[in-house]
């Protein structure tokens, strides 16, 4: 598969978490303000790189019958050093995330892809795969992330940006706003894609 | 007695893992279809968090502090997770074959629900003995299996409706799971 398609499935037409509906514990839990929801997408994105590069590498020599659980150690291992190093280097960070840092271990993203590209196809292949399913990943979180903390709370990336009249929805900023922002950001999708798809005939 | 029944509260109601914590919402979509498959879902999550914060909570406190070895935790925990699915799958095979027959694909599946590892890692960090870490454990998946069946009877009524095609599926059940999550905002009123 060429690059450029490639990165335009993990984006548009084959987002992780916008089309699959994969990793949405995490989508919907960081995604009160931008800057934890960059984080988050950036460290999911690494993560899977380097699982995905390990992997690809390891695939022939790990047995069938115990492939998951070599997948999973492989991630959990990368999870740990992610979370040693956002510790030391992202206090901040590390705290907005707390317990979202080592759950990524059970990201159902990353093991997807695992499963899915890694363990079939070549070390480029398969890095270039980890990059562009993290981005796709991480401009959903993101997007969520700007709607959800310009309308809970009036700004963008700590920057005010709707002036002081503006009374925020405070909802927003819980879980129940953040169930009902994903849900509209679906149906948007499925409308757009419906759109595309009439296009199309 | 009183701290037991604070705890529980708080793992049920007020810090519910699905509808207040966003934590195991695959499941949560995926399996509140049928009532039959939410409770064998439930209830097989419930034995395997209960199972699993009692012994990640003795290997946090047996073998990883003494050896120094904290950092090791989430590597540790996913692997005692993953045996004791694969553990509890060969028992009710050989044990119990029409339990095991109705969890089906679910057992192995509870492995990468992310409220087991959420228990786990919660009760070895947060709870000061081995006693409470279990009762954490038991009724955070309590409250997993209560969400689970509450989304279960939205879920049918939900099919009865009529929706634009946009907001079909998925996204109508995320604007639901978003209402009941608001009930469950009421709890946290309560000050414990």
């Amino acid at each position: 598969m060429k690059p450029l398609k490639q990165l335009k499935n993990a984006l548009l037409t084959q987002n992780p978490v916008l089309n699959q509906l994969l990793g949405m514990c995490s989508v919907l839990a960081v995604s009160t303000t931008v800057s934890s929801a960059f984080g988050m997408g950036v460290t999911v994105t690494a993560v899977l790189i380097c699982s995905n590069v390990f992997i690809s590498l390891l695939s022939p020599v790990i047995p069938q019958q115990v492939r998951i659980v070599s997948y999973i150690v492989i991630i959990a291992g990368f999870v740990t050093a992610a979370e040693l190093l956002i510790n030391a280097f992202f206090p901040s960070l590390a705290s907005s995330l707390g317990v979202f840092i080592p759950l990524i271990v059970v990201n159902c993203i990353i093991l997807a892809r695992d499963e899915m590209f890694a363990s079939k196809n070549s070390v480029p292949a398969s890095a270039l795969d980890g990059l562009f399913m993290g981005l796709g990943y991480t401009a959903a979180i993101v997007l969520l992330g700007a709607l959800r903390e310009v309308l809970g709370n009036g700004t963008l990336a700590g920057i005010p940006v709707l002036g002081s009249g503006f009374r925020p929805i405070l909802m927003l900023n819980f879980a129940p706003g953040a169930f009902i922002a994903l849900g509209l950001l679906l149906a948007l999708v499925q409308k757009l894609t419906a759109r595309l798809g009439q296009k199309g005939e | 007695m009183k701290d037991l029944l604070l705890l529980s509260l708080n793992a049920i109601l007020i810090e519910n893992v699905i509808l207040v914590k966003c934590i195991g919402i695959c499941p949560f979509l995926g399996v509140a279809k049928k009532t039959s498959t939410a409770c064998g879902m439930g209830l097989a999550v419930l034995f395997v968090v209960t199972f699993s914060s009692f012994v990640t909570w003795l290997f946090q406190h047996w073998v990883l502090a003494p050896l120094g070895l904290e950092y090791l935790q989430t590597v540790a925990f996913i692997l005692i997770i993953a045996s004791l699915v694969q553990l509890t799958e060969m028992v009710l095979k050989r044990f119990m074959p029409p339990l095991y027959e109705a969890l089906g694909i679910y057992l192995p599946l509870i492995t990468t629900n992310c409220a087991v590892l959420y228990a786990a890692l919660n009760g070895a960090r947060d709870m000061g003995s081995l006693f409470s870490a279990t009762v954490n454990g038991f009724m955070t998946a309590a409250g997993f299996l209560l969400a689970l069946l509450l989304f279960n009877g939205v879920h049918q009524r939900l099919q009865q409706c009529e929706f634009p095609p946009s907001l079909k599926g998925v996204p109508a059940e995320l604007i639901s799971a978003g209402l009941l999550s608001m009930a469950f905002m009421g709890f946290q009123g309560f000050s414990l």
